[in-house]
Formats: C-alpha cells, structure tokens, sequence
C-alpha cells in the first residue's frame, strides 16, 4: 500500500519524502477540523452537566 | 503465495495506520482541545474586559443574555491569579467547548435562587479542572456588567449524572422558597469520565459595583 504510493509519487528521493510530509499534514489536518471534532461526542468522557438522560 | 504475502502487508499496514489515527485521537483530545478552548477563551475575556473598560459601556446585561452569549467573567483564585473564563448563557456542547455555561432557568448572578453553572473538568480548556481542590470559603468571583458577586465555596457532593435536584433554587430541596443567592457548579467525575457528576455548591457573601474593583483580600487564596 505505502510502497505503491512511494513508487506513484514522482521524482527524486527528496521530493518524494517532501510530497510525503505534506500528504500527512493535510491528513492531520483533516482529521483534526473534521473528523475528530464529529467523533468526540460520542466518546463517554464528555459530559459534565446534570440532565435527564 | 504472493498474493497472501502482499494481502498480509497490505492488511498490517492498515493496523498501523489505524494505531497512529488512534495515538492521534487521543492527542486531539487531550491536548489540542485545550489549546484552542484556552486561546478562544483568553480572547473572549480581553474582549470582555476591554468592553467593560469602556466609558458609557453598553456590554450585554446579565438578563439579557441569549443562548451562546458571553455576559461574565469568572475568576477562581484557588486556580490561580490569572485564572479567568468567560461566563456563557446555556450548556449546550458548543457553548462548553468555549467556556463556563450558565443553565438555562436557573438564577442570574447575584440573585436570590440557584445560581448553576457547567464546566468541563478535562479537555476543551478545562475550566472546571480544579474543582476537587476547591476548599470551604474559597472564592468564586463573577465579573458582570455592573457588579463583581463574590461567592464562598461552602461544601461538594458527588451525584449521578441524573440528579437535576442539584439545580433547584434551594438545591436538592424540592419545592423549598429560597432565601440565600446560592452557586452550583457542575462538572465531571471522575475525571475522564463521565459516570457521575463532582458538584460544588457556594453563597453569595459579598456583591460590589464593578466601578470600584474587588478588595484585594477577596482575591487572596487561603492555604
């Protein structure tokens, strides 16, 4: 999986690794704006108020 | 024989992207929730603050606040000097990730009834964090418009998730008149976990006009 992506990736050694890094900032990124912040209510460790439910 | 080879890589290499995605979760969570929530919050009390300096101010009154407005600051000298959160109308999930929410029904600052109030006690800035520190006679400060209301820590219990009573105007006394301007605060318990709910209860002692500041001896921290 990687080593298909490593070998798709065009140029030299150096540029591959700099495509590398900004592909898994942007996956940080995204999971960061999105993903995570739609996930965390449904974790149990979030609630602090007193309600009915 | 390849192909199982290359299905095994394939699959491990799925495992490991799931552990990272996980370690990073838990990073999110714990970390850089409270980085945003302690920016946001710190710029939304200077905004309060400078608002408030004003002359002729027109800062939102207690009374007039809507769901998702900023109307106080809080400030707990047991957190530390310069511990001071903003104050939100409702405790709705996007309201708590900001701040301190104030329960929709229950007293206005300073007023005669229960005033309560909801904090995250981990993550999201965790305003409430100390609450488990909180000593008898320690001070809860609410900045409004007009007035610094000084309440005085007077005990905690530990309730389930369920047991709104905590909110009553006369907590956990049904039907009872109050008398006394009270402060709840509601927050989790244990921390990281949400199976019961650490609550402290406080009394008005002292309400002064923001005009003139608070006595320094409020702000003062017992051992």
């Amino acid at each position: 999986m990687y080593a298909l992506l490593w070998r798709v990736l065009p140029g030299p050694k150096l540029a591959k690794v700099l495509a590398l890094v900004v592909l898994a900032a942007v996956v940080v990124a995204v999971l960061f704006t999105w993903v995570f912040p739609a996930i965390a209510p449904l974790m149990p460790f979030n609630d602090n108020t007193v309600g009915q439910g | 024989m390849r192909v199982v080879h290359g299905a095994i890589g394939v699959l491990g290499e799925l495992l490991v992207t799931l552990g990272v995605v996980l370690l990073l979760f838990v990073g999110w969570q714990l970390w850089w929730t409270d980085v945003v929530s302690d920016a946001d919050a710190a710029q939304v009390v200077a905004t309060i603050e400078q608002q408030l300096d004003e002359p002729g101010s027109d800062f939102i009154q207690p009374g007039k606040a809507k769901l998702g407005d900023a109307y106080a600051i809080v400030r707990i000298p047991r957190f530390g000097a310069r511990y001071a959160r903003p104050l939100y109308q409702g405790t709705t999930r996007d309201v708590l990730q900001r701040g301190i929410g104030h329960y929709v029904g229950t007293a206005m600052p300073g007023e005669i009834g229960n005033f309560a109030m909801a904090g995250h006690r981990t993550t999201y800035g965790k305003p409430f964090n100390g609450v488990a520190e909180l000593h008898d006679g320690d001070v809860v400060l609410v900045e409004t418009k007009d007035s610094y209301f000084v309440y005085r820590v007077t005990g905690h219990q530990i309730v389930p998730p369920t047991q709104v009573s905590v909110l009553l105007p006369v907590p956990d006394q049904p039907g009872a008149e109050p008398t006394a301007a009270t402060l709840t605060m509601t927050s989790c318990h244990p921390e990281y976990s949400a199976r019961e709910r650490f609550i402290v209860h406080a009394t008005l002692d002292a309400t002064y006009p923001r005009a003139g500041g608070v006595p320094p001896e409020v702000l003062e921290v017992k051992s």
